[in-house]
């Protein structure tokens, strides 16, 4: 797909973006070599200090305007764990605030032109969807015992139900982690690569303007997408975390 | 993109002589060790980070300016307070002052009243004793008068009998003359 | 030339699971258009409500995740 080469000298080359390489040199990738991932990962972990430590470092009563962007982030994100996950959700809220200044973070960056976007791989986000699987499944057994799994046990329905509904119901369980994680994924790698094969067809006069007209409306979508889909994982870890907490609806 | 990769050759089933990605680049197994290695090293460095100096600043701040506008709230409440006892107090310097008034206002309509009360009686008295003595002096003068009568009247009636060629006895004519009065 | 047929026939079927992206979108279409009625019938009650509509959301794309997945591994994985 990626070197295929299209007919009429269009060069389509969309996935190229997503290749990982050493940072220094070109060596081969092992596990502990800095690539251009580990570069723009702290540059996520750079723009989160920036957002969240140094814009309110002024500690004013009447915030500033950097001082009120950590504050809404701050806010939002607390209000969507207490309103979610309930009261006693209150206490993960660092770990949840963590996932979403890091996906926004990297999600943005990731928008900057010519830049890597940490958050389409499927190995990054999968480490978070599964790590939030396995985080709120142990919590459940941690909290309930084995009573956490009255959760696939839906004792409103109708008795001869219950077992189907169990059985779909630990499906959609297991599926979880996987659709949490290639969403994410899946959303920022699509937008990115849609981007690129429109800028592809830049290259043909006939067509450009039409082309840049696309990618800049693609680019507004994507500036959208980036900021919803990190809302869109911040809030389904909240109601897992709920259905860690409270099991029994 | 990465074709400075091309005289090396592919450093990776990944990737190509030509630098380009095979497939996909997000399903390489080459890479995952690595992106999964610095993912944790970034999380964990975003929490401690997050949990041990951005989240309690923020949380102080915003309990701070909580607590400031409670404060201000608690302050804004007690100066109004403070105001409604003013205007209480005011409203009831004013009512005072209004029945003070009212009480001066009652207290010189009475003495005046009484003052108007005794210069009447006064008034009445002198009247009435001037009334009298008039009616005293009205009575002598009319007894005078009724005496000067009786005694032209005697004269009179003397001088008419003694020109009638009567003789005149005084007495009968005194005794005439008082029973005509009288009558 | 079996395997060119297999890669082929592949590639068709990556094309094919696409499709279900179509349904994917009609179900997020749908959330978000009822969401929407109901906001405008009672636009006080919309603001608690826009979590529950992008879990709603969520899940609807769930599934044209799964036909996304499906496409990938025919095409990279099979």
């Amino acid at each position: 797909m990626a070197d295929e080469k299209a007919e009429g000298g269009l060069v389509f080359h969309p996935m190229d973006q997503f290749i990982v390489k050493p940072l220094f040199g070109d060596g081969a990738v092992a596990w502990y070599t800095p690539t251009n991932v580990t570069f723009w990962l702290a540059l996520s972990v750079l723009a989160v200090v920036l957002i969240l430590v140094v814009l309110p470092r002024g500690r004013a009563v009447v915030p500033t305007r950097g001082q009120s962007i950590a504050e809404l982030a701050y806010g939002f994100i607390y209000k969507m764990v207490e309103d979610v996950a309930g009261k006693d959700g209150v206490k993960y809220f660092p770990y949840i605030m963590t996932l979403f200044m890091f996906i926004v973070c990297a999600n943005f960056l990731g928008l900057l032109p010519g830049a890597f976007t940490t958050t389409s791989h499927i190995a990054v986000t999968a480490v978070m969807g599964f790590g939030v699987f396995f985080a709120v499944t142990i919590l459940g057994f941690v909290l309930h015992g084995i009573s956490f799994l009255k959760l696939f046990w839906i004792s409103a329905a109708p008795l001869p139900l219950r077992p189907i509904l169990a059985l779909i119901e630990i499906i959609s369980y297991f599926v979880r982690p996987v659709s949490h994680s290639i969403r994410l994924a899946g959303n920022m790698m699509a937008g990115h690569a849609v981007i690129k094969v429109f800028a592809a067809f830049a290259a043909v006069t006939l067509i450009s303007p039409l082309s840049i007209g696309a990618i800049t409306a693609i680019y507004a979508l994507e500036v959208l997408v980036a900021f919803i889909q990190a809302y869109v994982f911040t809030i389904l870890t909240c109601v897992y975390l709920r259905d860690a907490l409270h099991p029994h609806h | 993109m990465a074709t400075e990769t091309d005289t090396h050759g592919a450093v990776s089933a990944c990737v190509d002589s030509h630098g380009g990605a095979v497939g996909m680049p997000q399903l390489c197994g080459d890479w995952m060790g690595n992106q999964v290695f610095w993912l944790v090293i970034t999380l964990v460095v975003i929490y401690f980070i997050l949990s041990r100096v951005a989240l309690p600043r923020i949380a102080s701040v915003l309990a701070e300016r909580q607590g400031t506008i409670t404060n201000d709230i608690a302050a804004a409440e007690e100066l109004k307070q403070k105001a409604e006892e003013a205007e209480a107090a005011y409203n009831k310097a004013l009512a005072d002052a209004r029945a003070e008034a009212s009480k001066i206002v009652a207290e010189a309509k009475a003495e005046i009243q009484a003052d108007l009360d005794a210069a009447t009686q006064k008034a009445d008295a002198e009247i009435a004793a001037k009334a009298a003595e008039s009616a005293k002096a009205i009575a002598a003068i009319q007894a005078s008068a009724m005496e000067s009568i009786e005694a032209v009247a005697k004269d009179t009636t003397g001088e008419i009998v003694g020109v009638l060629g009567g003789k005149a006895d005084a007495k009968a004519i005194t005794a005439a003359v008082t029973a005509e009065m009288k009558g | 030339m079996e395997e060119a047929i297999v890669t082929g026939l592949a590639y068709a079927g990556a094309g094919l699971a696409c499709t279900g992206m179509g349904g994917a979108a009609v179900g997020v279409g749908h959330v978000v258009g009822n969401y929407l009625a109901g906001a405008l019938r009672n636009p006080s009650a919309a603001a608690g409500q826009t979590a529950t509509m992008f879990i709603g959301i969520a899940f609807a794309e769930a599934l044209g995740i799964f036909s996304f997945l499906v496409a990938l591994l025919l095409m990279f994985a099979v």
